[in-house]
């Protein structure tokens, strides 16, 4: 140590390193990976951090020992140190060697971004339609009409093209254990790619502040493989209520639209709840008004009311503009006979 | 009270503001007639917007901020300057319209730190509300807007100011300049901004809240909102325009101020960082008056620059807001971190006893990143839809940029290397901004890895990065900065025992509050939400507890510096023994900075070697004025 201070620092050092990375790669830093886009991000992330614990390393270990070995003693307070200007070698390195470093690091970058980007043949297209504070997705190649429901159904393994429009201010759709997101901007329509290959459910995030609601529009992104997808698309395609009725409950589908309540329910909760609490539904959205007490009271018709023209009237102490306008259009008829019944029962 | 009324002072301004208030009223009120709308006297809204234009104004001219213009524009015979506005005798004269460098450098600073802490607690509200999943303390519209004024307050009202301040204070006594190249110029740029800032907090009391759009104040959410994001479109113009004219008079002052013999590669690195930041404001800051403009002309006027729903024969264009806010917004984090490399360099020199490491180096790198900082706005812009193939150079530039940055790191450590170490405090914010900062410059290079950005974009990891390297990387060096010139500013010394203990607990709590943030947004946290799912709910708990520790921190600072600046021990001319000419004069220093005129002989930081000096001072008599530039007549480089 004492005699070799500078190659106890490199060993320090190495060790250090070599610490930071396993810590580094050992975190689970990640969601759980939904999409073969996540695998290729991970492993960049992976070498990013192999990268980077060296330099940070360097620079503290330097600096710490420096600190150790050369700060002020006793009867040093009038010193100076050694009058070293520069040294035009070792400034040429620490100009070339990041360079290199970082030059190689964006050429892997850009190989990735052209996989995870990648256009496939036969793409199930997807549009995304963001609005405060809701996701809606439509399915138009689902045979004689296209389907529309609020929680995003993908096959697994097939290639999805996601087209991202907005209805109102910017929003994002961002899907954490895909690893891609995209901003819905108004008059454009942006393009995401993703291969789901994972069965399971998995929350589509908005990622750009797009005002009261932000904080609660989510949806779900449901994985199922290409058989259940065929099917829940068929039956939603040949006029079936496509909310809920998808995947493994997809048995008791004729039930939901026999029993306008039950549907109402439904729609509440995939659609509404994020904004409205309603403690007989479990939601517990703060945006808008608590249902659980404005509703006591109102008819059925006050209530129609409400939903399609919101500015009608406006509970006290919450802004007007706030609820979107476009239910009546947005919403079957179905689904809008169902939500009228569901809280006109719950408003007694 | 006539007389009161037509002097400049505060009786004036106040005068000045109700004549403000009603030019706003008659101005809405006749054109509204004229235009036969509705409401023509009593539109809140429409007379709120003129006059958060109009009232600044009037203010500013009742104050007398612009009394030698009026003057000298009239034709009437402007008052010689006798200086009897200049220097501060007591604590009221920093509240008056004041020429002299060194006390706008105080104002400048005291100004900001009052909304540092303002900002702070805003941060502190926020952080309760976040200790859980839900919402407890405030509604949605609340939060959002803390989140808003928090940051439009630390980067307009606190960062980029409180460097001009402190620049404003020292960079004249550096160069060997009596003041400013525009002293009125810089007493204007002061007053407009506790303005903005009254501004930005005003927002809280409008009608449906404070803005709430963040910032960045993105179309069109910011065109829809309610009247407080109007307060943030317009009070941003007046801390913009303060902002481009310090600029301007940092440039003049630099280039045609120097002492004799201070050429350009003798000037102290505080001054190139000031130099090329300048560089920055001067070119950068317009487009966000322009993209704020563009905000208020479609909110007040209905000029539809961003209202694009084509199909309604809209044909607004979304992005090109964000275009033309990041082209500014991006060298803005410049514009918050050259300074304070500038600072750093000089604690550091100082403190190891060691000439700065590749001094011309360290000054080229500076104008490399004012370059490269223009080249890469739109890596804020990687998953807004715009030209895919954009993304890409910005992607190579973005990452370059730690080449110059790099090599400042490096050449800092150098000048560490084999030193005799002081580690008072402000060595210790320098090391301690080392650390930090080089975690939020990786993180930085991470982020422009376009893969990777698109997962991480506009989540925790953001502000996880944002926060080392605004406060781990600018803060820091702020905290050095007042440290290390304290005693120059004030003539006494701070307590060495309470900034050590101010450095170690807002190391350990900064870091505890902002690194733990890096995994909530892998993790798929978005940031500006007031409610979370149920799996972020640990470690936003962890944050809050250590956020709070954090705040403490800055009640040692605020406490050491009220009692240290009353009654602290008085401070030597040179207590640091640098060689930099602001500590050749006393502490504080004279009214006009130096009796005799400096020449400079040598470089700024020639420690360790024999017999060096920076600059020498002539007699009165043998002083003769220099012409600008004086460069040929100063002794030649050895």
């Amino acid at each position: 140590m004492r005699r070799h201070p500078v190659a106890a620092m490199v060993v320090i050092g190495a060790i250090a390193t070599a610490i930071g990375i396993a810590l580094g790669l050992a975190i689970d830093w990640f969601p759980t990976a939904g999409a073969e886009q996540a695998g290729r991000i991970d492993t960049l992330y992976d070498v990013l951090v192999i990268a980077s614990v060296p330099i940070f390393v360097l620079v503290v270990t330097v600096m710490l020992f420096a600190v150790w070995r050369f700060r002020m003693r006793p009867g040093q307070e009038e010193q100076d140190g050694p009058p070293i200007h520069g040294n035009t070698r070792l400034e040429v390195i620490w100009t070339a060697l990041p360079a290199i470093l970082l030059v190689s690091l964006c050429s892997y970058a850009y190989s990735v971004l052209v996989d995870i980007e990648e256009q496939h043949a036969d793409e199930l297209v997807v549009e995304v339609t963001a609005q405060q504070f809701a996701w809606r997705f439509r399915y138009p190649d689902a045979g004689d009409r296209a389907v529309e429901t609020t929680e995003l159904y993908l096959p697994k393994d097939v290639p999805v093209l996601f087209k991202v429009r907005s209805e109102d201010v910017i929003h994002d759709f961002w899907v954490p254990a895909f690893r891609v997101k995209i901003d819905a901007v108004p008059g454009l329509t942006t393009e995401l790619r993703v291969t789901p290959d994972r069965l399971g459910s998995y929350p589509v995030v908005c990622a750009e502040l797009c005002g009261l609601g932000h904080a609660v529009m989510r949806a779900r992104a449901v994985v199922v493989t290409r058989a259940e997808f065929d099917r829940w698309l068929a039956r939603a395609a040949a006029g079936g209520a496509a909310d809920g009725a998808g995947g493994d409950e997809g048995a008791g589908d004729g039930g939901a639209a026999a029993d306008p309540v039950a549907l109402g329910r439904e729609t509440f909760t995939s659609t509404c709840g994020g904004c409205h609490a309603l403690a007989e539904a479990g939601t517990a959205g703060t945006t808008g008004p608590d249902l659980t007490t404005a509703l006591r009271g109102m008819s059925e018709d006050e209530i129609r009311t409400a939903i399609v023209d919101p500015d009608a009237s406006v509970a006290a102490g919450f802004p007007p503009g706030v609820m979107p306008r476009d239910y009546g259009e947005t919403l079957s008829q179905e689904q809008l006979d169902g939500l009228v019944a569901y809280l006109a029962s719950v408003a007694r | 009270m006539t007389a009161k009324l037509r002097a400049p002072g505060w009786y004036r301004a106040a005068l000045w503001t109700v004549l403000g208030l009603a030019f706003s009223w008659l101005l809405v009120g006749i054109g509204r007639t004229a235009m036969h709308y509705p409401n023509a006297w009593s539109d809140g809204e429409a007379i709120t917007t003129v006059a958060l234009i109009a009232v600044p104004l009037s203010f500013l001219i009742g104050l007398g901020c612009f009394d030698y213009w009026f003057y000298y524009a009239s034709g009437r015979p402007t008052r010689a300057e006798d200086h009897s506005a200049h220097g501060a005798r007591r604590w009221q004269d920093y509240f008056r319209v004041n020429t002299d460098h060194k006390v706008i450098g105080i104002q400048y600073i005291v100004t900001s730190f009052f909304f540092l802490f303002l900002g702070g607690l805003i941060a502190m509200l926020m952080r309760a509300e976040l200790a859980q999943p839900g919402m407890q303390f405030v509604d949605a519209q609340g939060f959002n807007g803390l989140f808003s004024v928090h940051a439009a307050l630390l980067i307009f009202l606190f960062v980029i100011p409180v460097f001009a301040g402190i620049a404003n204070y020292v960079l004249p006594l550096m160069i060997g300049a009596p003041d400013m190249a525009f002293p009125r110029l810089n007493a204007l740029s002061f007053w407009l901004l506790p303005i903005s800032g009254v501004l930005l907090l005003a927002s809280f009391l409008a009608p449906g809240g404070a803005f709430a759009t963040g910032w960045t104040a993105y179309a069109p959410l910011s065109t829809e909102m309610p009247l407080g994001q109007a307060f943030f479109t317009i009070g941003v113009q007046f801390a913009g325009a303060a902002s481009i004219a310090t600029a301007l008079n940092f440039l003049v002052t630099i280039i045609t101020m120097r002492a004799p013999g201070m050429s350009f590669f003798r000037m102290p690195l505080l001054v190139w960082a000031n130099f090329a930041t300048s560089l920055l404001v001067v070119i950068a800051t317009p487009f966000i008056a322009a993209s704020q403009f563009f905000i208020l002309l479609d909110r007040a006027l209905g000029f539809n620059f961003f209202d694009a729903f084509v199909g309604a024969g809209k044909d607004g264009s979304i992005l090109m807001y964000q275009h033309v806010f990041w082209f500014y917004s991006h060298p803005a984090v410049y514009i918050m971190m050259l300074p304070g490399f500038g600072i750093v360099s000089e604690v550091i020199s100082v403190k190891a006893r060691k000439p700065v490491f590749g001094y011309r180096m360290m000054a080229f790198s500076l104008l490399a990143i004012v370059v490269l900082g223009f080249l890469v706005w739109a890596h804020h812009m990687f998953v807004s839809g715009m030209q895919a193939w954009i993304r890409v150079p910005m992607m190579i530039t973005t990452a370059i940029i730690a080449v110059p940055t790099g090599i400042k790191i490096f050449s800092w450590l150098a000048t560490l290397w084999r030193g005799v170490l002081h580690l008072d405090t402000p060595m210790l914010f320098a090391l301690g901004f080392l650390t930090t900062f080089t975690m939020g410059g990786i993180s930085g290079v991470m982020l422009s890895m376009i893969p990777f950005d698109i997962h991480v974009s506009d989540t925790y990891f953001i502000v996880a990065h944002i926060h080392y390297v605004l406060f781990g990387g600018s803060l820091l060096t702020i905290f050095a900065g007042i440290y290390y010139w304290f005693p120059k500013m004030t003539g006494r010394m701070y307590d060495e025992h309470l900034g050590k203990v101010h450095f170690w607990t807002t190391f350990l709590f900064f870091n505890l509050t902002f690194a733990p943030m890096h995994l909530l947004g892998i993790d798929g946290m978005p940031r500006r939400v007031a409610d979370y799912a149920e799996q972020f709910s640990a470690l936003n708990l962890f944050v809050t507890i250590a956020s709070f520790g954090l705040g403490l921190s800055t009640l040692v600072f605020l406490y050491n510096m009220v009692v240290s600046w009353r009654g602290g021990p008085r401070a030597a001319a040179n207590p640091w023994r640098a060689l930099t000419l602001e500590w050749q004069v006393s502490s504080p220093p004279p009214v006009f900075n130096f009796d005799a005129v400096p020449t400079v002989v040598g470089g700024p930081y020639e420690y360790g070697v024999p017999g060096a000096v920076h600059g020498i001072f002539q007699s009165p008599a043998e002083a003769k004025p220099t012409p600008a530039g004086s460069v040929a007549t100063s002794p030649t480089r050895e």
